[in-house]
């Protein structure tokens, strides 16, 4: 690490980030950037790119032009594992959990990268195998217990509530200590005290050292809870800065209220 | 025979049965294209086409009557099969649909078994004669119908593609099943349509083909498997395609067999559908085959 | 299930294993328990494929056949000491899995499961043609039975001992291996694999080493067949096998080890009591005619009303 005098280099680096569907752009351009230690929110009203943005930073999707760099290195393409293995996670806008899986076991996936069992040893449950499972777990119920999913640890994760699926995604997330935490509307759906417990819970995790980068159009809950905000819409970035200043930019409030209008 | 005698003798007899798959692979492009189902039992249809031939000649009927009514009715069976088994599944996920549509081929091989036993049934050519010498091959007149019914099949299809609502929005459903639900298509309809559709293209080739190769109980797999490849070869979702990847399949199978091994000419088909699958994971291939994630 | 109950289940029918050949007399019996061993190995691969990561393969068979001719080709033709034979074929079924599954586990499911079926056929035609290793379609004859210190393996009583005990072995570790961090991740592909790739799972890496295991599992059932009947040609090892395999997955239900085993013992009891019955209902053909219709309905059956197979009917009872 160089850490220096200067200001810290950005964490995250989008760079002319375009992404064209058949003919259609979804992203046209993009350049932003987030610094460690941030919590930094793209919004915008529907359709104006954020979750495709999204997805070509995780590597879902390749961008038909332009490059993410992070830790100053492109990140891979079109391999999501790879990205996960560079220090980012991420949640998904609509919950993706996995079957019949249990709470603890979700969360467990997300440690994935953290365990080194492999085939052989998992097959034979050797010492080293058993003890590498007893570590995985103690991280899984400490970020169950972060979350207050502890008492949840053995149900279904899809027989709960819609909020708590939520939080047993951003678990699975989490699990992994991520470097960059990539959230997709994590306020969607969720009931107003629900969304405070969420924001508190996101600044804690920024507080812990990771870096933040969520998505989403809950204007008042971004607002309230971003360092930093990124204005997109049809895929262009409309504004960017502090949310007091993108609150009164004149473009942003055009776009809004246009969208609104609609 | 001389060599280019020889050569002329594969080229027209892999024309003739490569018509023949070019028939059943369309079958399996209606039906994917529409519903995004791989109907593993499209092959039992031409099976039931061949016997039902032989059943409805035994019965004293001429070929084309016999050939009109057994084309209905295995129409009109595949259309069963779409509403009692494959319509209550069509909100599951495409591989169980898969192993459905795999029970219901094994059900009606197994049927036809019961009915028909295991002998191979010889069917009567349409016109009787000696085979004809054309360009230096020997062509029994059977292959003449199979390539003529075959033609006409390809431009009724054409027409029904091009110039009818019904058919417009079959086309509609291939490019995207979603957007043509959104225009007011019933895809629901669709179905019942694609699967009737196919199972009449089935019987149709196992009618026109029984003469020439016999006909027996469990002739529908290899049949249906080789129809699949020639649907892949044309992208799946093209019904052009499936008529050029049958043919073409058709006549690779009988230079194989006439120049490799004929040991092996029923693995051909099976080598270009693994080729495909590497060429088109290599990226290579200058089309996509639309698979949807299972 | 806990790593404690897994055990305790694995112990009851291991004990039953062992005991039950004891007092079964009828070599008929006998050797209905070692086919329901042998294709539960088999079975329970297929099931680690299609259940756990949620992959289907149409050629199974082909792994089945791999082991037994490898084995057999070696000890017959070779004069290789069976063990040595047996773990070689274990290897070269892996191995096949792995090479035949690097290209095509890269492409969707449905292409997937078309283009392992192809394997199968292609597989089927070689073992039918290179008659001067394989047999050709007369087969192979002169294959050793398996011994331990001296005993020979060769009665249908010690084969069945030893088929269960390759299946109760196969078993545990499997279950282990599902109950794990390798596990969670091959069900997390299952579940979602956008999920599974974000969290960090290669699951490209992941479906091709269940393939290959699974093929290597498939083979050691396949050798075991071998060294049991002595004898093997290419047959037995059509696509029909393969299809019957993924009956008895289907039955079990697909992501339920156990189940496949039971899917595996019911298929083998139906075949033979089909066998039975039918004589007696209808006089027009033989019994086997009507075994392939059975197992069609059945499959279409279970597709449409208990798509869980009978291991989620037990769950749902629970």
């Amino acid at each position: 690490m160089t850490a220096g005098a200067r200001l810290p280099a950005p964490l995250l680096e989008v760079q002319g980030l375009a992404k064209d569907f058949g003919g259609l752009a979804a992203v046209r351009g993009v350049d932003f950037a987030v610094r460690a230690g941030q919590i930094k929110a793209l919004i915008g009203p529907n359709g104006a790119g954020k979750t495709t943005i999204f997805n070509l930073i995780a590597g879902a999707l390749a961008p038909t032009r332009g490059r993410v760099l992070f830790e100053g290195i492109p990140l891979p393409v079109r391999r999501p594992h790879a990205v996960a293995a560079r220090g980012i996670a991420r949640t998904f806008q609509l919950v993706r959990l996995f079957g019949e899986m249990s709470v603890l076991e979700t969360v467990l996936v997300g440690c994935h990268r953290r365990g080194r069992a492999g085939w052989a040893a998992c097959a034979l449950r050797t010492r080293a195998a058993r003890q590498d499972e007893a570590e995985l777990r103690l991280r899984a119920q400490t970020v169950l217990a972060l979350l207050g999913l502890g008492a949840r640890a053995d149900q279904p994760a899809a027989a709960l509530p819609y909020g708590e699926q939520r939080l047993v995604e951003l678990g699975r997330a989490l699990a992994a200590e991520p470097k960059l935490l990539l959230l997709d509307e994590p306020g969607a759906g969720l009931g107003r005290d629900e969304q405070a417990r969420l924001a508190a819970i996101i600044r804690t995790i920024r507080d812990a050292g990771a870096t933040v980068l969520l998505v989403d159009h809950h204007m008042d809950f971004v607002l309230g809870l971003s360092d930093e905000v990124v204005v997109l819409s049809y895929g262009e970035k409309l504004a960017e800065g502090r949310p007091e200043a993108v609150r009164t930019d004149p473009a942003v409030i055009g776009a809004y209220l246009g969208d609104e209008a609609a | 025979m001389t060599l280019g005698e020889q050569l002329a003798q594969y080229l027209a007899s892999g024309l003739v049965v490569g018509g023949a798959y070019a028939l059943i692979g369309l079958g399996f492009v209606i039906v994917y294209s529409v519903t995004r189902i791989i109907n593993f039992a499209q092959g039992e249809f031409v099976m039931l086409g061949a016997l039902g031939m032989v059943t409805g000649t035994g019965l004293g009927l001429g070929p084309l009557p016999a050939f009109v009514l057994v084309v209905a009715a295995v129409a009109a069976l595949a259309a069963a099969l779409e509403r009692v088994a494959v319509h209550p599944l069509r909100r599951a996920p495409a591989l169980a649909v898969l192993i459905l549509t795999i029970g219901a081929s094994i059900a009606l091989r197994g049927g036809a078994l019961v009915v028909w036993g295991t002998d191979p049934f010889a069917l009567a050519p349409f016109s009787a004669g000696p085979p004809v010498a054309l360009l230096g091959a020997l062509v029994v007149r059977q292959a003449f119908w199979v390539v003529a019914v075959a033609a006409l099949v390809f431009a009724l299809l054409w027409f029904f593609f091009t110039r009818t609502y019904a058919g417009t929005a079959v086309r509609a459903c291939a490019v995207n099943p979603r957007a043509a639900r959104l225009m007011g298509i019933r895809v629901d309809g669709m179905s019942l349509l694609a699967f009737a559709l196919s199972g009449a293209l089935g019987a149709t080739a196992g009618a026109v083909i029984a003469p020439i190769t016999y006909a027996t109980y469990d002739m529908g797999l290899m049949l249906g498997l080789k129809g699949f490849v020639a649907a892949v070869l044309g992208g799946l979702v093209s019904p052009p395609g499936a008529i050029a990847g049958g043919i073409l399949l058709g006549v690779l199978e009988a230079f194989a067999a006439g120049l490799v091994s004929s040991g092996y000419k029923d693995a051909v088909a099976f080598v270009i559908l693994i080729a495909l699958c590497l060429v088109q994971v290599a990226g290579w291939l200058p089309w996509r085959v639309p698979v949807e994630e299972g | 299930m806990s790593a404690r109950e897994r055990w305790v289940l694995l112990l009851a029918v291991g004990l039953a294993a062992a005991v039950v050949p004891w007092t079964v007399r009828s070599t008929y019996v006998l050797s209905a328990l070692v086919f329901v061993a042998l294709n539960g190995i088999a079975a329970l691969a297929l099931s680690l494929v299609m259940g756990f990561a949620g992959q289907v393969s149409l050629g199974q068979a082909a792994f089945y056949a791999i082991g037994a001719y490898v084995s057999g080709v070696l000890t017959a033709s070779y004069g290789w000491n069976p063990w040595v034979a047996m773990a070689v074929a274990v290897a070269a079924g892996a191995l096949t899995a792995f090479l035949v599954g690097l290209p095509i586990f890269r492409l969707s499911g449905l292409l997937l499961a078309m283009a392992t079926l192809g394997f199968g056929i292609i597989l089927y035609y070689v073992l039918v043609n290179w008659a001067s290793v394989t047999g050709g379609p007369s087969g192979l004859t002169g294959i050793p039975p398996l011994a331990i210190g001296g005993v020979q393996l060769d009665s249908d009583r010690r084969m069945a001992w030893l088929a269960w005990g390759a299946l109760l072995l196969v078993l545990g570790l499997a279950g282990n291996l599902v109950d794990s961090r390798v596990g969670r991740a091959l069900r997390a592909i299952h579940g979602s694999e956008p999920a599974a790739e974000a969290a960090g799972v290669d699951t490209a890496r992941y479906k091709l080493g269940v393939f290959a295991v699974a093929g290597g599992v498939t083979a050691l059932a396949g050798a075991l067949y071998a060294h049991y009947l002595k004898f093997i040609n290419p047959s037995p090892f059509g696509f029909a096998f393969s299809i019957e395999l993924v009956v008895m997955v289907v039955l079990g239900g697909v992501a339920s080890l156990w189940g496949a085993v039971l899917g595996a013992a019911l298929v083998v009891g139906l075949v033979e009591a089909l066998r039975a019955l039918l004589p007696l209902l209808t006089v027009s053909h033989g019994a086997a005619e009507y075994e392939i219709v059975v197992f069609g309905l059945l499959l279409m059956a279970f597709m449409i009303f208990l798509p869980g197979g009978l291991s989620a009917l037990g769950r749902r009872a629970a």
